[in-house]
């Protein structure tokens, strides 16, 4: 034992005010000196990765822009120059453009294609953003009178002097954006009422959903459309036929209601039994207490699994080019077939601007969830 | 401890809540028996009794939050039954708070306070932010209003909670251990908002461990373990001369 004394006794007499972080570890040098140049090895790392980069970035830019052939009438602008390969065949897009987009919709009634899309999206963009106001009406107008809208502009009515177009014309990306929206419009509601129904008391009403959801998601997308485009014409009395698009645009819809149940029952699961009891003591009735307290609180949850839901949903539409629907897949493949542009490059560049067309929407609605997860994000707000 | 004007109310003859040999079971485990409790308009209750007494279950039976198996209930001349109007009528004259608190994190604390006004009563929006802020004022936090509860501390949001049932303009009040997860210096917050609310002249029931506040304000304080009354008796009687070795034990575990 020592003879030391701790000083324990210690007492404050001036508070100490707040201050700055340490300069170094702030601002872009700060950041990649951190990051990527730590020591010897971690700066190895980062030039190889570059190195990768550069490799696949400048071979893409070679094929898809700097070789590429912009302008051309038929394959012959497409061959081999002087035994070199060209790049990207742009000039076959570029000349299929219009059938890629709207399929064999005639050429002289696709102005109400495109009537459509810029209502849809004069409609959809204050929707998107939250600051706007009027957003029931905003609402009303896009999921009610838009859709009645866009089916006489699309299919046509003769009393208001439009021709009617066959769905089995339509094609290209208008059939892809009508299959992906649809599903998408109807799958979320319908996903919400299944996972509470599998939440329901009742139990009737929780075996039918659980038979329902498991039903659908224990089935493949393609056999749907299979079962939907030939078995489904077998069952229905005779005289009555579902128009060819209807068909796997139902099985679509119905197959990502049983996977957004799942997601939405994710989302309930997650709130606390205390928000429920909260809810119940003061006076709500179950519907009042599900959309006003119980569903936001989910449905912000789960932003990430709904939107990968859509993400799925738009690209699965692709499959019914299996079934012979001509959607953006379907005309794209169909117009490889075309020997007057058989070259070694028009299957890549058609599958690249298959890619990027995807990609475009996809991205789009993933960059829209994390925004809105952003927004709605009140939980812990500073 | 000043003797308060809160005692000295007058306790009306009229019969606030009823229960008439309440039972109830979770799965085989029977946590109320034989519940026998009349609470009369303007009674200050505080209910104590170990965990798992079956203090919380009772209270939480008052407003089907928790439903009773045998027995019967009426509150506010209502009775408890499977109807669910009758359960939504109960609910809209009974507030509750809770040990968490229980406030929508997704809406601000003046949202939280109008929505059951709005929805449950059709009250116009105008209207209820303007009861929403004068119980914000009564509860000390006109201020936050237009925060969200997650913004706010511990005891902001209980005291938030409070005035989100007085939004609702109930005739009883239940409080389920409403300081048991507040820090140590959050907790006189609470329990003033709560002293004011009895000398209002509020019917309160409140499940707590906070003995001043019983001594202060209840007139009646009961005593449960087992899921049984055990003990009830005037605070004073109470604390200074219980009858019970089963109170006697409880008592001299927590008052030190």
């Amino acid at each position: 034992m020592t003879e030391k004394q701790h000083k324990i006794s210690f007492y404050r007499t001036e508070m100490l005010p707040p201050k700055p972080p340490p300069p170094a570890t702030t601002g872009v040098l700060g950041w990649m000196r951190e990051n990527l140049f730590s020591n010897w090895w971690n700066t190895i790392l980062t030039f190889i990765g570059l190195y990768i980069i550069w490799l696949i970035v400048s071979n893409f830019v070679q094929f898809a822009i700097l070789d590429a052939v912009w302008e051309g009438k038929d394959r012959n602008a497409c061959l081999p120059k002087n035994g070199v390969e060209v790049g990207a065949c742009w000039a076959f897009v570029r000349a299929r453009f219009n059938q890629f987009m709207f399929g064999f919709y005639p050429v002289a009634e696709q102005w109400r294609v495109n009537l459509t899309y810029l209502v849809g999206i004069i409609l959809l963009i204050p929707m998107l953003i939250p600051s706007v106001p009027w957003k029931r009406l905003n609402g009303i107008l896009l999921l009610v009178a838009f859709p009645i809208f866009a089916y006489l502009m699309l299919y046509g009515a003769p009393s208001l002097n439009l021709p009617i177009v066959e769905t089995t014309r339509w094609g290209g990306l208008l059939l892809t954006l009508v299959i992906a929206i649809t599903g998408i419009v109807t799958s979320l509601p319908l996903g919400v009422l299944l996972a509470l129904g599998r939440q329901s008391k009742m139990p009737v009403v929780r075996l039918v959903s659980i038979i329902f959801i498991e039903f659908w998601r224990g089935v493949p997308l393609i056999t749907v459309l299979f079962m939907s485009s030939v078995m489904l014409p077998l069952f229905l009395p005779e005289g009555v036929t579902l128009d060819k698009v209807v068909r796997p645009l139902v099985g679509v819809a119905l197959f990502s209601a049983a996977y957004m149940a799942e997601v939405v029952r994710g989302g309930l699961q997650a709130i606390p039994k205390g928000q429920y009891e909260g809810a119940m003591a003061l006076g709500l009735t179950y519907w009042q207490m599900m959309r006003l307290v119980i569903l936001p609180q989910a449905l912000k949850m789960v932003i990430p699994g709904i939107v990968n839901t859509f993400i799925g949903l738009f690209k699965d539409t692709s499959l019914v080019s299996i079934i012979g629907l001509m959607d953006l897949l379907g005309i794209v493949q169909s117009a490889l077939a075309d020997a007057k542009w058989s070259t070694p490059t028009t299957a890549p560049t058609a599958y690249l601007f298959l890619a990027l067309t995807y990609w475009f929407f996809c991205f789009g609605m993933s960059r829209y969830s994390i925004f809105m997860e952003n927004y709605l994000h009140t939980g812990h707000k500073r | 401890m000043a003797e308060n004007t809160a005692k000295k109310m007058e306790i009306s003859d009229d019969v606030a809540i009823e229960m008439i040999d309440v039972n109830k079971w979770y799965g085989d485990f029977h946590v109320l028996r034989d519940i026998n409790l009349t609470v009369y308009r303007g009674e200050r209750i505080v209910i104590c009794g170990p965990s798992g007494s079956g203090k919380s279950t009772m209270i939480r039976c008052i407003n089907r939050l928790e439903e009773h198996q045998a027995g019967k209930i009426v509150v506010d001349g209502v009775e408890l039954t499977e109807d669910v109007t009758k359960i939504e009528e109960i609910r809209r004259e009974v507030g509750m708070v809770f040990q968490h608190f229980n406030l929508f994190p997704h809406l601000t604390v003046l949202e939280n306070c109008t929505l059951a006004p709005i929805w449950v009563k059709r009250m116009p929006k105008k209207e209820a932010e303007e009861i929403a802020m004068h119980f914000l004022e009564k509860v000390k936090i006109p201020e936050q209003a237009h925060k969200y509860p997650g913004q706010l501390s511990g005891g902001q949001q209980q005291r938030v909670a409070i005035a989100r049932s007085l939004c609702m303009s109930p005739k009883i009040m239940l409080f389920d251990e409403p300081t048991s997860a507040l820090d140590p210096e959050m907790i006189k917050e609470v329990l003033d908002v709560m002293v004011d609310l009895a000398e209002s002249g509020m019917t309160m029931l409140v499940v707590t461990h906070e003995m001043g506040f019983a001594r202060q304000v209840a007139n009646r304080v009961i005593f449960m373990d087992a899921g049984q009354i055990v003990e009830q008796n005037e605070p004073e009687e109470f604390f200074t001369n219980p009858k019970s070795d089963r109170t006697k034990l409880f008592l001299s575990q927590i008052l030190h």
